[in-house]
């Protein structure tokens, strides 16, 4: 590919991602901005004294966003990593299946998936409760974490557990010394997969949560339908900081190969 | 010094119709060099990842000075089993790797860090601690691997092909390595091998196991001199197999009646003798007439083809004998009476 043509490429693409958050930052610092005008006529921290204030509830909200994604992720690792081993290390006949199953949920539509738990999370005494939401974003993330391990584990071989096991170690030890070095990037790709897929998620929150679990998707939301663009502004970036941080963070995980992982081979 | 008694061991792998070992019975003698040899995929790997913990056997028992441990995990039983291709933790180095075992007992650093200097001195690699794995010779791994199991000082040390990865010039050396820290630990030990000369050299007792099954287990010597069966000496490269009948140390067949070891059992049979025994020209009895029929120079030896009447044997004599003799040569050669052996009929 041509140098200028790679260039234009990679501006577009982030031109394409950027773009669209250029008016919202524009809007959490506006004040009185109508059609036709092309710039606000003040600029104003009004928007985002408010989202910070506490009858905004923006910061509960953000410490319950993070508090449920957070726990989506540990459950989904916890299920996920032994899950994702048995689909990466064993071939068994009704594996096509299993996968078909693991990863139905994320085709079906989340509506769908959202009013059927509703149905079974109204009987458990689980709608409107927080544990009721984490179990729901399992639901979508599972697949992500379950996934991710499979491919890790497959390239993985366990006969380093059973020489460290030869050696003394007890199950946990291997656990802790052999196994988790070697799959930890691979759980890092995963757990920011699950953390950003429950952060991100509306239709759940809205379908088990009943409105009484407030995550920052509905609170935006919110804003967003009641017109007050210049706080749905402020939110946005605050919802969306996160996923950049993680990213940022990540990036190098996720794209370089473990080396750990490389060697076991 | 730990004596191991394997009972009626047997693991047959789900799935599978036939057992992968069957009733492998065998004693180790506390502080000997036991090995255990067959071709690939006869159930011997298996035997040592029994012994090791690594797999539940289907049935039988595994005694340490008479203790079951079949109910103990691989890392409660005090054996230490070293893989084939060495599986040194890629992510450690050499000192991590040789003092990992010590480290999940609790040890206190400076104590492993001790204990890890003097062994990777045992095993010639000083200075080398730092290094990672990939940054070693084969046989630096490899003798890594045994001075990452011998540190713990196990009671049972089980070596699963600790040459076969090595080139031919290295396997002397780690042969040899081997023989000191066996001779110096007195650590019963067990070797899983499918070279039977390296069985000879190395070990006290062999086991050979063929097809899952045990066919003898006896010093290396009896595996020439008093195999078991004919596939036990065909394995040991016996090549001359004549049928015939044992009677008051006798042996009857085409070859005309040939005086036996006392030892040897009577009836109907297989008479083997090893084709190094047979000696040129007429001896005290079981002397022969017999016609060159085909001469292969190996380099150290001479392989003599003969005939008998229908009979064929093989010999193997030294290249200055054979130089006077040529193909359809009627010569005279000797059956030491002590060089022959009565397999069981079939």
């Amino acid at each position: 590919m041509p140098h200028n043509l790679r260039i234009a490429l990679a501006a577009a693409l982030a031109g394409w991602l950027v773009l669209p958050l250029v008016p919202l930052a524009i809007w959490s610092f506006a004040h009185g901005w109508r059609f036709p005008d092309l710039w606000p006529r003040d600029l104003t921290l009004s928007a985002w004294r408010y989202a910070l204030s506490d009858t905004a509830g923006v910061t509960a909200s953000l410490a319950l966003t993070t508090g449920i994604a957070l726990a989506t992720t540990a459950l989904a690792a916890l299920i996920g990593i032994p899950a994702g081993r048995a689909l990466g290390l064993h071939q068994f006949r009704a594996k096509p299946l299993v996968e078909i199953v693991l990863l139905a949920p994320a085709i079906v539509p989340g509506i769908a998936v959202g009013l059927g738990l509703h149905g079974v999370f109204l009987t458990l005494g689980l709608t409107g409760t927080v544990p009721g939401v984490i179990l729901a974003h399992l639901v979508p993330t599972l697949p992500y974490m379950i996934f991710v391990m499979a491919g890790v584990f497959s390239g993985f071989d366990t006969a380093y557990e059973d020489q460290a096991r030869s050696l003394g170690a007890s199950r946990w030890q291997v656990f802790r010394h052999i196994t988790l070095p070697a799959i930890l990037p691979g759980v890092l790709t995963g757990a920011l997969f699950a953390f950003l897929v429950s952060w991100s998620q509306y239709i759940l929150t809205l379908a088990i949560g009943g409105g009484r679990v407030q995550t920052l998707p509905l609170v935006l939301f919110t804003f967003a339908t009641s017109g007050r663009n210049d706080v749905t502004g402020a939110i946005a970036m605050i919802y969306i900081l996160p996923g950049l941080f993680i990213l940022a963070l990540t990036a190098r995980q996720i794209t370089g190969r473990s080396r750990a992982l490389a060697a076991l081979r | 010094m730990t004596e191991v008694v394997l009972d009626r061991l047997t693991k047959t792998y789900p799935g599978s119709p036939r057992p992968a070992l069957d009733r492998l019975s065998l004693t180790l003698q506390s502080g000997s060099l036991t090995a255990l040899l067959g071709p690939s995929g006869c159930g011997k790997t298996t035997a040592m990842k029994l012994i090791a913990g690594l797999l539940d056997p289907s049935s039988g028992d595994i005694l340490l000075d008479g203790q079951s441990v079949r109910a103990l995990p691989p890392d409660r039983r005090g054996t230490v089993m070293v893989f084939q291709n060495h599986l040194l933790f890629p992510f450690m180095t050499l000192a991590e790797n040789v003092g990992f075992g010590l480290k999940m007992r609790h040890l206190p650093p400076a104590d492993i860090a001790r204990q890890t200097d003097a062994m990777l001195a045992r095993v010639h690699l000083t200075g080398l601690g730092n290094r990672r794995p990939a940054g070693l010779s084969g046989g630096q791994q490899q003798r890594a691997a045994l001075a990452r199991a011998l540190i713990l000082q196990p009671k049972v040390l089980l070596l699963d092909e600790p040459l076969s990865n090595l080139d031919a010039h290295l396997r002397a050396d780690m042969r040899d390595l081997i023989l000191d820290l066996h001779r110096d630990t007195g650590i019963t030990t067990l070797i899983v091998t499918h070279d039977q000369q390296e069985a000879v050299v190395m070990a006290d007792q062999i086991a050979l196991i063929l097809d899952g099954c045990l066919r003898q287990s006896a010093p290396p010597a009896a595996f020439y001199t008093r195999p078991a069966d004919a596939e036990v000496a065909r394995f040991f490269g016996a090549v001359n197999f004549i049928a015939g009948h044992a009677a008051d140390g006798l042996f009857h067949s085409p070859l005309g009646p040939l005086r036996l070891p006392g030892d040897a059992p009577a009836g109907p049979g297989t008479l083997t003798l090893r084709p190094e025994s047979i000696r040129l020209g007429p001896g005290t009895d079981n002397t022969l007439a017999v016609t060159v029929t085909g001469l292969n120079f190996l380099g150290t030896q001479t392989r003599l083809h003969l005939t008998h009447g229908d009979v064929r044997l093989q010999a193997l004599i030294p290249p200055a004998d054979a130089a006077a003799l040529h193909p359809g040569q009627q010569i005279t050669v000797t059956l030491p009476q002590t060089a022959l052996w009565v397999l069981p009929p079939g």
